[in-house]
């Protein structure tokens, strides 16, 4: 307990630097995701392909990625960029299958609709489709979003500030007690994102509430018959 | 004016939906395509706004081909009402109506308003406005479905099987609001249904299809019911049974009609003047 007092400051700024990190990737890889989700739906034959290649993606271990990376892309071994970039591929393994998933679930009757009274395509897929796949999407971020903030932490193997940072030095020093409060403060961060994510949801989406509680075509139709 | 001239419909799976059809819809007037399910009237309606596209022949729209404009303007400027009402279950009741005016350009909150007025045009009260579909009952949707189908103020109104998914009540509920909003706006409305009751209810031209878009007859409900075509028609129409073969009995209270199981279904009343159509 004496360790947590007297390293305030360092806990604060690690977590700081933690969210830095993690938080680019959880809104890359959503934003990525949606061009895959669309053309894993828009063909056949792309739907199994891609879904696999992405989601294989998530097999490459931590750690190798870390160090090969910066010799792929030409920056330095502690860049925190690499840590972004590789925890970005990871999000879009986990997320491609979540938006191309939700997209394929819209109601094909409410396409049609939207089709029939005069959206284009292209409104259809942004103001229609994808609006619709949010229940969907924002399942697969809440993963994507505790995923990447626990893989955040390996990124201190390399010497990359994060949550991480109180794991190795704790094991170094052989300090109990900040091993156990770098678990305990990532998985914090873990939930309070998570709760963040889901708040954020219900504002964009007021209607998936009503619609989950009580919609459904077939709760409809029942009601259609009670009441005119 | 809608004129199909020649029109067939091939779909990839090998369905001949529609064989050389042709057809005049006349203006401001109310036309029924009825049938059974595979007669093609759903993919007839579907061809006017290109939903579907014709495998061969021609639809004109005042004399101008439907093909002259891009697909995506000429279904903005018709009306569209489709069973299930087709709402967008994520926008609220007021800007499912104001839809296809925001899709052209109008203002929000000027769309927003006229959407208002329409909800009171179908019959709807505007506290409604501001919920989702799902908090609405099936008519109400179907109504706002109706409403958000006249939002642009379309001289055309293609109604696909639009009561089908309602309870008899609130049907004729629906049906009868529909003949007082068309006696007000004069549209030219292009319906779809496989009820043969509701055709001849809403129908001014009563189109009765046969498997794969064969007409087998034109003509009003008077003209189909007085001149089935033929036996088809007849039989479809159930023009010797049921309440359709009325006859009338005398009894010691006075002259009732009777159907053909000989159960009674109305009266006879003289009508003072008006033609039936």
């Amino acid at each position: 307990m004496n360790w947590i007092v007297n390293n305030g400051d360092l806990i604060g700024q690690l977590v700081v630097a933690h969210l830095a990190t993690a938080i680019p990737p959880i809104i890359l890889s959503f934003f990525l995701s949606i061009p895959i989700g669309w053309f894993a739906n828009r063909f056949q034959v792309s739907r199994g392909i891609l879904l696999t290649v992405f989601a294989l993606l998530y097999a490459i271990p931590s750690l190798p990625l870390f160090i090969v990376l910066p010799l792929i892309i030409g920056t330095g071994l502690r860049d925190p960029i690499n840590v972004v970039i590789a925890l970005t591929i990871y999000g879009i393994a986990l997320m491609a299958r979540s938006t191309a998933d939700g997209l394929a679930s819209v109601d094909p009757d409410v396409r049609q609709a939207a089709t029939a009274v005069g959206y284009s395509a292209r409104s259809s897929f942004w103001r229609v489709e994808l609006p619709l796949a949010g229940p969907v999407l924002l399942a697969g971020i809440r993963v994507v979003a505790v995923s990447t903030i626990s893989l955040t932490t390996v990124g201190a193997v390399l010497g990359i500030d994060s949550l991480g940072a109180l794991f190795t030095d704790g094991y170094q020093r052989n300090i109990p007690s900040e091993i156990l409060t770098g678990i305990v403060v990532t998985i914090a961060l873990a939930l309070a994102v998570d709760f963040l994510i889901v708040r954020i949801g219900r504002l964009l989406m007021p209607w998936s509430r009503i619609v989950g509680a009580g919609g459904g075509r077939s709760a409809r139709r029942q009601r259609t018959a009670a009441t005119a | 004016m809608i004129e199909f001239r020649g029109v067939s419909k091939l779909f990839p799976d090998g369905t001949l939906a529609v064989d050389d059809f042709s057809l005049v819809i006349p203006s401001r007037k109310t036309t029924v395509f009825v049938g059974s399910s595979g007669s093609g009237k759903t993919t007839l309606l579907r061809m006017i706004n290109r939903m579907v596209d014709t495998t061969s022949g021609t639809i004109e729209i005042d004399g101008q081909p439907t093909t002259a404009l891009e697909a995506v303007a000429l279904r903005r400027s018709i009306g569209y009402v489709m069973q299930n009402s087709g709402l967008l279950p994520h926008l609220r009741v007021v800007d499912n109506v104001a839809t296809v005016p925001v899709l052209n350009g109008v203002p929000k909150k000027e769309a927003r308003e006229a959407a208002l007025v329409l909800l009171d045009t179908v019959g709807l009260d505007r506290s409604l406005a501001e919920r989702y579909p799902s908090q609405l009952s099936g008519g109400q949707q179907q109504r706002v479905g109706v409403a958000r189908g006249l939002a642009a103020n379309p001289n055309i109104l293609l109604m696909d099987e639009p009561f089908g998914a309602v309870d008899p009540i609130v049907r004729s509920e629906l049906q009868v609001e529909l003949i007082r909003l068309q006696r007000d706006l004069d549209k030219t409305i292009v319906f779809v249904t496989h009820d043969i009751d509701e055709a001849f209810l809403l129908g001014d031209q009563v189109v009765i299809l046969e498997k794969g878009g064969v007409i087998a007859q034109v003509g009003s409900p008077t003209e189909i019911l007085t001149a089935p075509a033929n036996e088809f028609v007849a039989t479809f129409i159930g023009a010797e049974r049921g309440k359709r073969a009325l006859s009338i009995q005398k009894t010691a209270t006075g002259d009732i009609l009777v159907d053909s199981e000989g159960r009674a279904a109305g009266v006879l009343v003289q009508q003072s003047e008006g033609v039936v159509r």
